[in-house]
């Protein structure tokens, strides 16, 4: 039961990254790529009509989690509690950035919401990326001091960060250089993620071909850092990768990501402009689902030898009320599947004339 | 510690809830506007609807983005109730998600942006599936908030947790059904007394006249309506509930520190002093709180003094005025707007002038009313999270300090600022704008 609601959470998980994540990328390309007002405009077309409803994935992913996991929930989200309420203020601000901008014409007032609503969404994917890093690295739990926990097991705090950076410290923070890195793959990740949705939802133009350009470029960017990543993994924890050693099954995800990750060296040569966005799909899920495998069934690791990790067995929530939430939530999935296809459908094709930004 | 965490929740609660407020009531208007409209093939109906959407889809988003943080804050601020209570809170708040949320973002978008796309008829669909969804997002969260005044269908294990062990209960509340009437008639209050208000601007202004004809009278006569509804027979259900499973709550919120034999006196005004048990300045009417709660002149009301002071409502004077405010703004609400709905039938509404000016300033006071409503409810369960069970100094979060907690406090308070003027900036240019002029 705790596995099943586990592949849930993961799941809409992984909905909401691929989603958000072109909502997030297309807000970097807007930050360095989008030189004219037709840029602009084409960009926040593509993913206007989307936005709010994919911000709707985090809601309810987060009401899962709080329903399946709640004891994760709690320790967790007051744990991360910075971060966390960082990331809804950059939301928020994001938000305003695009519905508010196309109020006004004056230069000034829309160079002020083009940099909001930029900036936040190159934050937004850095945290996410930090956040990442902070589940595989793990926490303090229990905050133990001098071999004795100074709260109940379960529970942490973490500051933004600590004087040395190190993701190896006694006492960590959620910036060190192992999250950062993560932070940094999240960025480059979701930018070619975000270019290879609007080179699908908008028509061709000098800015799309520029796009594969940097699509291109970008690939190799990340393909380093992605190395990088491993081997800097290996020095914070010995086996990582025990668990697709001991289930050769799960390979499946990190096949996908590398399947993703190289196709989109051939950017260049794709005929139909959705395949782009396909690969970088694979990427994100693969990577998100990779990483998710390798802590199995941990997560969130503790760093010291006083408290147990928490994994999906002693977070969940009782049987009964796991059981009785398949009911409603199969009902309720099969509804969402069925939104999801007539939004599509009807706004499937190029953007452009939407109009967003003028009603 | 705690002080900061309540403070956090008051302040972002009561900002996010002047938005869904205005669209739970407001879907309704926008699809009676866009009935009119396939009924009698007016065009007027549909630019009225499509005028009212814009402002809905306005206060949606601001619902939206207020909410995530409403959603975040019981994981961050309110750890240790999230895990000894996220089993079956977790369950509403989880449905309210998957269910109502989809909803009405997927069918706002394509009530926005999909009239040509879809035909009349499709677009009045999209347009009631988006009122579907709002409302059921409500009915769900007052199923939450009513397990917390009223819990019900569960067990608390040896190690503190509270498991759920009968899911209807959860729907069967006694709490609930009350509590969402209550909570939807407000919300068609907030709803048609703006319309109402917009429609006096114009008038008053001379300007889309023929639209502040239409929003006046829609305005009023669904004001009317639910201000009734407010009263009788939603606010007396809930009062009684209320004296039945709070009866101290009861006591602090009508301000009843002695119980009296013979039957208790319902106070219209006075200032709570809560050490010396009394009230100052008041004035009361012998024998009718008796008669309202338990329908007998003579009956007792138990006062403050039959209980323990440790089970006290931690801020009574706060809780008795916005109780008073609340009752005494729907009193004023019936008046006015029976008042209105007369002189509409006497066709004479749209001349008289004072009337209109009223309708006009009245403006923000239904929301000031929505938002005792919930003062009510919420500092009327202190000191309790979950009644009877759950203290609130219990259910923080062990290890936020307060220092972080003043910190994000600051952030919201910040950014709900410059959140609040830009919508401000965004309503009066959709009002000045006008709807569409009528096409012949």
């Amino acid at each position: 039961m705790e596995l099943f609601w586990y592949v849930v959470v993961m799941s809409m998980l992984g909905v909401y990254i691929v989603l958000d994540g072109y909502d997030f990328g297309a807000g970097i390309i807007h930050l360095f790529f989008a030189k004219t007002e037709k840029d602009k405009k084409a960009i926040t077309s593509a993913i206007g009509p989307f936005w709010d409803a994919n911000e709707v994935w985090l809601v309810a992913v987060g009401g899962v989690l709080f329903f399946a996991f709640p004891t994760l929930y709690a320790s967790a989200f007051s744990g991360f509690y910075l971060p966390l309420i960082m990331i809804l203020w950059l939301l928020i601000f994001r938000g305003i950035g695009l519905e508010f901008r196309g109020q006004f014409h004056h230069p000034m007032w829309e160079a002020v919401w083009d940099k909001a609503f930029g900036i936040s969404s190159l934050l937004l994917a850095l945290f996410f990326g930090i956040a990442l890093g902070n589940i595989v690295r793990g926490v303090n739990l229990g905050m133990v001091e001098n071999g004795i926990s100074t709260t109940e097991a379960h529970y942490f705090f973490l500051p933004l960060w600590n004087p040395s950076f190190s993701p190896q410290a006694v006492h960590l923070g959620i910036i060190d250089w192992f999250t950062l890195l993560l932070g940094i793959i999240g960025v480059v990740a979701l930018a070619i993620h975000g270019a290879n949705w609007i080179i699908f939802k908008t028509k061709t133009s000098e800015m799309n071909v520029k796009l594969k350009d940097v699509i291109f470029k970008l690939n190799f960017v990340l393909l380093a850092l992605v190395i990088t990543s491993l081997l800097i993994w290996h020095i914070i924890e010995p086996e990582p990768f025990h668990n697709f050693i001991e289930h050769p099954l799960l390979v499946i995800f990190p096949l996908l990501t590398f399947t993703g990750l190289f196709g989109l060296f051939k950017v260049k040569s794709f005929q139909k402009d959705g395949k782009g966005f396909l690969f970088s799909s694979l990427f994100l899920i693969g990577g998100f689902a990779s990483t998710a495998a390798a802590i199995f069934p941990m997560v969130l690791p503790s760093t010291n030898n006083v408290n147990p990790a928490l994994t999906i067995y002693n977070v969940a929530a009782d049987e009964y009320g796991l059981t009785v939430g398949i009911y409603w939530f199969a009902i309720a999935l099969l509804l969402v599947g069925l939104y999801v296809f007539i939004q599509y459908k009807i706004f499937n094709g190029k953007m452009d004339d939407v109009g967003y930004g003028e009603h | 510690m705690l002080f900061y965490d309540r403070m956090q929740f008051a302040f972002t609660i009561t900002f996010h809830y002047l938005f869904p407020q205005l669209t739970m009531g407001l879907s309704l208007i926008v699809i009676y506007f866009k009935w009119k409209f396939l009924r009698t093939k007016t065009q007027k109906y549909d630019n009225a609807a499509i005028f009212w959407m814009k402002i809905f889809a306005l206060n949606f988003a601001m619902g939206v983005v207020t909410g995530i943080p409403m959603e975040f804050q019981f994981g961050t601020n309110w750890a240790k109730f999230s895990e000894l209570t996220g089993g079956i809170i977790g369950q509403t708040l989880a449905m309210e998600g998957m269910f109502s949320f989809f909803l009405e973002s997927s069918f706002l978008g394509l009530f926005i942006f999909g009239e040509k796309l879809l035909g009349q008829k499709l677009h009045f669909l999209t347009g009631f599936l988006v009122f579907l969804g709002s409302w059921a997002s409500g009915y769900l969260i007052i199923a939450t908030h009513s397990w917390m005044q009223n819990p019900v269908g569960y067990e608390i294990l040896e190690n503190g947790k509270y498991v759920l062990n009968n899911f209807s209960a959860l729907f069967s509340n006694p709490w609930l059904w009350p509590s969402y009437l209550h909570n939807q008639a407000a919300s068609m209050v907030t709803s048609s007394f703006v319309v109402a208000a917009i429609g006096a601007f114009y008038l008053l202004n001379k300007k889309n006249e023929d639209f502040g004809k239409l929003f006046v009278k829609t305005g009023v006569i669904f004001g009317l309506i639910s201000s009734i509804l407010l009263a009788i027979p939603t606010g007396d259900l809930l009062a009684k509930n209320v004296a039945k499973y709070q009866p101290v709550t009861f006591a602090a919120m009508e301000g009843i520190f002695h119980s009296e034999e013979g039957g208790s006196e319902i106070i219209l005004i006075g200032q709570p002093d809560v050490r010396n048990k009394k009230l100052d300045n008041k004035i009361a009417v012998p024998n009718i709180l008796s008669f309202l709660t338990y329908g007998s002149w003579n009956k007792e009301v138990k006062g403050l003094d039959q209980f323990a002071e440790e089970d006290y409502p931690t801020n009574i004077p706060l809780l008795y005025y916005s109780y008073h405010i609340m009752v005494g703004l729907g009193t004023i609400f019936i008046g006015i707007m029976a008042l209105a709905v007369f002189q509409l039938f006497r066709k004479k509404l749209f001349k008289t002038k004072w009337i209109l000016w009223m309708l006009l300033f009245l403006l923000p006071f239904p929301y000031i009313a929505n938002t005792t409503g919930w003062y009510v409810a919420e500092l009327g369960r202190q000191p309790w999270l979950v009644y009877n069970l759950l203290r609130t100094a219990e259910g923080a979060s062990p290890t936020v300090s307060s220092g972080n907690t003043l910190f994000t406090l600051l952030g919201f308070i910040g950014l709900y600022l410059l959140l609040g003027i830009l919508f401000l900036l965004q309503v009066g240019k959709i009002i000045h704008k006008g709807p569409e002029p009528q096409k012949n």
